[in-house]
């Protein structure tokens, strides 16, 4: 489908899951999470205050820019990575065909 | 022991309203929070965003919702035990149940009502060897009450908001604060972070960026810290280390009570949400049925609901019928009354 990409998420049980998101939803990548039904709260509903859609980008896609709040709310969480990102802020769009990232532990 | 018709968990803006539509039946609420404030989500987590979607509302800042919230529930006079977490349920023979926190109060009531959202808001506690056990022996992760702090040493760990209102707030009331953030940068309102700044300049908050605190000293009670900084440690003196690095909702207890669980969330019946043990309701954000929104709105309109059947099992075979606030006025339980104004009848001479 044309306003459709794919995405690669492993869970935090190290479970692959083939998602295929919408780029025509202004949807963000925790949204996805949540529609799949992943075990993703999303506690905040998305407005990088909570960190519980922390993930990290294990592909080499283009990302948009982090913003201070997400960088702020990233500098208070646990198991940060250098490639650690907040779902939350990350908009689904067309470049991001074929992203790969993985569920960061729960705490 | 707290004795009250419909004990509500969770003081969120469902758990409010609650109160709000209970009190036009007549029946008397008591909430439990974990926090130290009404107000759940939307005062701890987001109190300066707008929501949108409240109806009758174009715009409302969280905060204000929750101010607006504890306004009109006032006059029914809710009691409040906050700062405390639901941990117990016992039925009791004559119907009733009895709900005791963490801190051991005690709860009477016919009807309980779980608003409590995600869960209760537990403090995210740092990696530390020995934390536990300076737990409330040194090392506390909200404040409840300040004066404990009066001319002792305080050492606050955190970048937010609440890290950097504590701190100034402290400094006037402790005889050292220290506050310690892993990064220079602070996320929080920028006149908080100009105040700190400015009191750091006048000596009276001591700030360590970009540091952490990695080890905890003392017999008993706590009497120092280790903190990190580039490499390098040191060690200071502190009688109180406050870490403040947000809170994670837990359901917690209450996944514990016999209810049905689903995904997090307590499975109800959406006739009156109440969930498979008759007597306990689940409303707001807590509950899970078909077609279920996680919604402010959808709450209010639960939590209405479920007060209909409360007066029911409170009050059994009595007859109560919907009544307009417009037409028939709201009697407080604090002996106001609030009436539309009469018209007038007079002739035009």
């Amino acid at each position: 489908m044309e306003h459709n990409i794919n995405i690669k998420v492993t869970d935090r049980e190290g479970v692959m899951h083939q998602l295929i998101a919408p780029t025509d939803m202004a949807m963000n990548l925790m949204e996805v999470f949540k529609a799949y039904e992943l075990p993703v709260e999303g506690t905040c509903g998305g407005m990088a205050m909570c960190a519980s859609c922390q993930c990290y980008i294990e592909s080499d896609h283009q990302l948009n820019e982090m913003q201070d709040e997400e960088e702020a709310m990233l500098s208070e969480a646990f198991y940060v990575k250098s490639n650690s990102r907040l779902g939350c802020q990350i908009p689904i769009t067309s470049n991001l065909n074929e992203l790969e990232v993985t569920l960061a532990p729960e705490y | 022991m707290i004795k009250t018709d419909i004990l509500i968990i969770g003081a969120g803006p469902t758990g409010l309203f609650t109160v709000f539509e209970a009190g036009l039946l007549k029946l008397k609420c008591h909430l439990i929070d974990a926090l130290a404030q009404p107000g759940g989500q939307c005062s701890e987590i987001y109190p300066k965003k707008p929501i949108y979607d409240i109806p009758g509302f174009p715009e409302i800042l969280a905060g204000d919702l929750t101010k607006n919230l504890l306004e009109q529930s006032k006059q029914f006079e809710p009691g409040f035990t906050l700062g405390e977490r639901a941990d117990t349920i016992e039925k009791q023979e004559d119907g009733t149940f009895i709900v005791t926190t963490n801190k051991g109060t005690k709860h009477q009531a016919h009807v309980v009502a779980i608003a409590g959202g995600l869960g209760s808001f537990e403090p995210r506690k740092p990696q530390l060897e020995n934390l536990e056990k300076f737990e409330d022996n040194g090392v506390a992760y909200m404040i409840k009450d300040p004066e404990v702090y009066r001319d002792k040493k305080v050492v606050i760990a955190g970048g937010g908001d609440s890290a950097l209102d504590w701190s100034i707030f402290l400094a006037d009331v402790a005889s050292e604060v220290t506050l310690i953030h892993r990064r220079n940068e602070f996320r929080g309102a920028l006149d908080s972070v100009e105040k700190v700044r400015e009191l750091k300049l006048l000596n009276k908050i001591n700030l360590i960026t970009p540091a952490e605190v990695t080890a905890l000293h003392g017999d008993d009670t706590l009497q120092g810290i280790t903190v990190t900084r580039e490499g390098e440690e040191e060690v200071i003196e502190t009688d109180h280390f406050i870490p403040l690095f947000g809170l994670s909702p837990k359901l917690g207890p209450i996944a514990n009570w016999g209810l049905e669980i689903e995904k997090n969330a307590i499975k109800v019946d959406t006739f009156d949400y109440q969930t498979n043990v008759p007597g306990i309701f689940a409303i707001g954000d807590v509950n899970t049925y078909p077609g279920k929104l996680k919604l402010i709105l959808c709450g209010f309109h639960e939590a209405t609901l479920m007060c209909q059947s409360a007066f029911q099992i409170i009050n059994p075979g009595k007859r109560n019928v919907l009544k307009y606030t417009t037409v028939s006025g709201i009697d407080g339980f604090d002996g106001t009354r609030k009436e539309a104004p009469k018209a007038v009848v007079q002739a035009i001479q």
